[in-house]
């Protein structure tokens, strides 16, 4: 289906990210892309993030997973959302094509959410695991969050590469593992800021209470900014 | 004949049915110039853009029935590989090509759409089809805006058959049916190729060397295409190849209930 305006021409035909608006003139939902190396807590992230932000929000999770459905599932089998809200794109073992070189079947999901469902506040779009090169197409979402975690190794800040420097939050999570497999979470932090200049970084431990907080704080933030831009 | 300064004339999709020649410049020679010396010259350097494997138009979450293939055992290696991909080429790939010609000469979009469930008997290989249709008009409409594109998206919001929005694509793009045949016949193997190059780690290099020696039999697919389009476009819609394979459609219906897969087709 598509959202353009029909008298227009010649018409937009992405209704990419870079259009914000919804035929009506109102303010499409915002996108957020959630991209990170295997293992690094990316769905344990989205399922926190629905369960902090859903009785505020009109929330959808878009998952790009590699060879299964375990992430929709996942997500599903938590309850963090009613199933309608939750949609699993495959990605034939290429998961940055899918969020980046060819962004259409990702834009097919979250377009069918804000039919089916919407209208929405907020789409987030996971990533399935991939590398550290991994980034999220403009065309597809508004802000990319990279995840990355302490156990990963604490040199991932320093090595950088796009997800690490370019993303408008990186997380840096499990910080409650660092003691245990040595990571220096100070020298992750001067890292990343060298990396990253002004760009924020959150240094996050879901098991503990509230622990997603710092990423939901930034989305709500991001969020307020997208919402009072002119329509 | 038009150039890359003039657009294609706007169509209505809902016009007349197959039966009635197009009008010129729709027909079979439609997006060709005469060279000097001899010999015409068709828009390659659209087609060049249209057949790319990198055009962004989903493919690359697909296999064309390779998946299933290889878990079966019947792609082992570049011998097999070829074997599947020249089947592919002289069934289905036939009956897409001759879908996407008839669409780029002229006959109503809706009218191939219907053919194309006809020569689409699993349920399966129908819904990727409609949703590889989608998701090429989507990058079709920001690569070549039309507005016969336009029409044939409201038409069918939920996506026509895959061959006939390249089909149309083409047309958009000015180019003619053999070209569009060319299209569609090609994507039906290169799909396979790439898929079995990361299922089965095939050496790159020898899957390449396959869809070259399928080249000639390619060639040969699209000037039974472009004939068939040619007589649809008096005869209707019959006239068109409706080669099928079995075991592919047998194949894709059980692929589609697998919970581990890598491909979505």
């Amino acid at each position: 289906m598509h959202l353009d305006h029909a008298d227009t021409y010649p018409p937009r035909h992405t209704y990419g990210a870079t259009g914000p608006h919804r035929p009506d003139g109102t303010r499409r939902a915002l996108r957020v892309g959630l991209g990170g190396p295997v293992g690094s807590g990316k769905t344990a992230t989205v399922a926190a993030l629905c369960r902090a932000l859903r009785d505020q929000l009109s929330l959808a999770v878009v998952t790009n997973d590699i060879y299964t459905r375990e992430d929709a599932e996942f997500l599903l089998r938590n309850a963090v959302l009613p199933p309608e809200r939750i949609t699993a794109v495959e990605t034939g073992a290429c998961p940055h094509t899918a969020i980046r070189d060819d962004i259409s079947a990702n834009l097919e999901a979250v377009e069918e959410l804000e039919e089916t469902v919407g209208p929405l506040d907020l789409i987030l779009v996971e990533s399935g695991g991939d590398n550290l090169t991994a980034t999220f197409s403009k065309g597809l979402v508004d802000a990319q969050v990279f995840v990355i975690d302490v156990a990963g190794g604490d040199d991932i800040p320093r090595k950088g590469g796009p997800g690490v420097t370019t993303a408008d939050l990186l997380v840096v999570n499990k910080t409650d593992l660092a003691p245990y497999v040595g990571s220096d979470l100070a020298r992750m932090a001067r890292d990343a800021e060298a990396q990253r200049g002004e760009l924020p970084v959150a240094f996050t431990s879901l098991v503990a209470e509230d622990g997603v907080r710092p990423i939901a704080d930034w989305v709500r933030t991001r969020l307020a900014a997208w919402t009072a831009a002119p329509a | 004949m038009p150039t890359n300064e003039t657009p294609p004339p706007p169509r209505d999709v809902r016009g007349p049915a197959a039966g009635g020649r197009s009008p010129s410049p729709d027909g079979p020679d439609r997006g060709r110039q005469p060279l000097p010396g001899g010999g015409v010259l068709g828009g390659v350097g659209a087609l060049l853009v249209l057949a790319d494997g990198r055009f962004p138009a989903g493919g690359h979450a697909h296999s064309g029935g390779a998946e299933a293939a290889v878990a079966a055992g019947r792609i082992r290696d570049a011998g097999s590989l070829e074997a599947f991909c020249r089947g592919r080429l002289h069934t289905v790939g036939l009956t897409a090509a001759g879908l996407a010609a008839a669409a780029a000469a002229g006959l109503d979009p809706l009218v191939l759409d219907d053919a194309a469930d006809a020569r689409t008997p699993s349920s399966a290989l129908r819904v990727t089809a409609r949703r590889l249709g989608r998701q090429l008009m989507r990058a079709a409409r920001a690569a070549w805006p039309s507005p016969e594109l336009d029409a044939l998206a409201a038409a069918r919001p939920r996506g026509a058959h895959q061959p006939v929005v390249l089909g149309l694509t083409a047309h958009a793009a000015a180019l003619g049916p053999p070209e569009a045949a060319y299209a569609a016949g090609y994507e039906v193997v290169s799909g396979p190729a790439t898929a079995v190059v990361r299922l089965l780690s095939l050496d790159p290099f020898e899957a390449t060397a396959v869809l070259a020696r399928l080249a000639p039999e390619l060639d040969q697919v699209v000037a039974r295409a472009a004939d068939a389009a040619r007589r649809a476009l008096d005869e209707g819609p019959d006239a068109l190849p409706a080669a099928s394979a079995p075991l592919l459609d047998i194949a894709a219906e059980q692929h589609a209930t697998w919970s581990v897969r890598l491909f979505a087709s």
